[in-house]
């Protein structure tokens, strides 16, 4: 069954737009990521146009996040004061990365730009998360091992401006997470993602939050900060298909409820193994598309008369 | 009366011996929710004042030609081991869309000055506007152009898809495909005789989204603002009811 797309102009099948939705929905439950990082590429895949891709998928994140963050609400595992604080900083990067992104599109090399950074921050997170978890859950099942120390002295213990995070369980200054909160937000609006998959990696290792928090909270900053990019896509670019978000939307928060669910069942350690082997994939598919020759050098560009 | 009439049909062969007369099918298309594409049906008579004249055999070329836009072309090119947009070519004005049905080879029935002239074959119908002199190799990126929209389906040359009976009668059958960009489509008809257009005739069908891809388009244009908070508040919805109907389910 075929479904013409108002704003992108194609005509693709419903079936496999509600089952890209249900899939990145699944993994955005699971992981609380956002799964920006997996929708655009994979939108670019079927033909919908680049600029709609990135806009319309960040409007499909923003429901599996809420839908996301609801399942984690009712377990207490969102960390509200944690999250405003992101977001405060993420805002102010977002706008300069969007300043940025406007800039480096007139100049025609934004496409190396995103792919670069993408295998950048994939490849390095992917390869820090996936030689730390594992590392964890040897200890985990070497009987008789040392746990890790809860609390450990970082320099986030040392900065002024100290605040009480009551559900991560953490007194610590708020300049780290607003710095976090604002790289995230800058990355994420160059990059046309959510940022989770950078901020989910960051509240653990340089905030030290623990695991089952982290999911819920990241969730609750990605959909303000997804709203926001929405928006502003609608509003400068017209590049927003209601009708593909609807159905990427429909796929993903069902998805996504069914993700939270498996995630809660599943240990810390190997759902971030899964995590770090899914965001490896993704950079490592991008490097080939750099490296290898494509096989149509050439590609186009359709430019809307106003 | 009668001896005007007379002398008008005596007149007329020597101006054009033969002329087109054609219709279309639909002369518009609705682009709604479940367009999969259109098939327009193009037929059509050839009249004559005079006897079938002696000489080379009578040909149909039928284009039909979707709303042009501007293209940027890039090519990719090794920099240090990456594979990166190297160079653009802006060609100002392409046809979305551009379908070719002939009754013979096209090189038979057309000659070059001919195609010049009236802009049919594929290169002509994107040359014909002008590729912008910004590159040296501005030729193998029009010839890019031509061939990933000849690969989409989006250009197409079909020779021998018009068929023509007792050189009177023909029909032809040019298919809409689903990726249809909205705006008028040109369909020309041509009379050829030994490559030299002889008539021709001009329609347009009229491409245009409906009901809700209407409304929506309309939407997003003029009210950005409130278009945008309306995927939101759909997106935060949307997610609300999943997770309520998730937890009605369990319970």
């Amino acid at each position: 069954m075929q479904i013409y797309l108002p704003i992108a102009e194609v005509s693709v099948n419903i079936f496999i737009l509600l089952g890209l939705g249900g899939i990145v929905g699944f993994l955005s439950g699971m992981f609380g990521v956002g799964g920006g990082f997996l929708i655009t590429p994979l939108l670019f895949f079927i033909g919908i146009p680049p600029a709609i891709a990135v806009a319309t998928g960040a409007n499909q994140v923003v429901a599996s996040s809420v839908s996301g963050v609801l399942a984690h609400l009712r377990r207490r595992t969102v960390d509200f004061r944690m999250g405003l604080v992101l977001l405060a900083g993420g805002l102010v990067g977002s706008t300069l990365g969007i300043g940025v992104f406007a800039r480096l599109s007139a100049s025609g090399q934004v496409d190396l730009l995103i792919q670069l950074s993408y295998v950048l921050f994939l490849g390095l997170i992917g390869a820090l998360m996936l030689q730390e978890s594992l590392r964890a859950l040897r200890r985990t099942t070497r009987p008789g091992a040392k746990p890790r120390r809860s609390h450990e002295h970082l320099l986030v213990h040392r900065l002024p401006l100290k605040m009480k995070f009551r559900t991560s369980g953490l007194y610590i200054s708020v300049i780290p997470p607003i710095v976090v909160g604002a790289l995230v937000g800058f990355l994420a609006a160059i990059m046309g993602v959510g940022g989770g998959f950078i901020m989910v990696p960051a509240m653990i290792y340089l905030l030290g939050m623990p695991t089952k928090v982290v999911v819920g909270t990241s969730l609750f900053q990605i959909i303000f900060i997804t709203g926001f990019t929405t928006v502003m896509h609608a509003t400068t670019s017209f590049s927003v298909d209601m009708a593909l978000a609807l159905l990427l939307i429909v796929g993903g928060v069902i998805g996504a409820q069914i993700g939270a669910q498996v995630g809660l069942k599943l240990k810390a350690e190997q759902l971030r193994i899964l995590l770090a082997l899914l965001v490896l994939a993704v950079a490592a598919k991008i490097a080939l598309d750099l490296l290898l020759q494509p096989a149509e050098l050439y590609s186009l560009t359709p430019m809307r008369l106003p | 009366m009668i001896r005007l009439l007379a002398f008008l049909v005596m007149i007329t062969p020597a101006f054009a011996q033969e002329t087109v007369v054609a219709g279309l099918s639909q002369t518009r298309v609705s682009i709604t929710a479940q367009f999969q594409g259109s098939e327009i049906l193009i037929y059509g008579a050839v009249k004559r004042n005079a006897p079938e004249p002696e000489g080379p055999p009578l040909e149909v070329i039928i284009t039909a030609e979707g709303p042009a836009m501007p293209v940027t072309v890039r090519s990719k090119d090794r920099r240090f081991g990456l594979w990166v947009n190297t160079s653009a070519v802006k060609i100002d004005r392409a046809p979305s869309f551009y379908a070719i049905a002939t009754t013979a080879p096209l090189a038979q029935v057309l000659t070059d000055t001919e195609d010049l002239r009236h802009r049919i074959s594929i290169p002509r119908a994107i040359r014909a506007v002008g590729v912008a002199a910004e590159n040296l190799d501005a030729p193998s990126f029009t010839e890019a152009l031509i061939r990933i929209r000849q690969a989409s389906g989006a250009y197409g040359l079909r020779e021998g898809a018009v068929t023509l009976s007792q050189d009177t009668l023909f029909r032809a059958d040019v298919a809409l495909p689903a990726n249809l960009t909205e705006g008028d489509y040109r369909v020309r008809i041509f009379l050829t005789r030994g490559g030299e257009v002889i008539d021709s005739l001009e329609n347009t069908i009229n491409v245009r989204k409906e009901g809700l891809e209407r409304w929506l388009t309309n939407l997003a244009h003029d009210q950005p603002l409130i278009y945008g908070l309306l995927s939101l508040l759909i997106a935060v919805v949307a997610g609300w009811a999943a997770s309520a109907g998730f937890r009605f389910l369990r319970a």
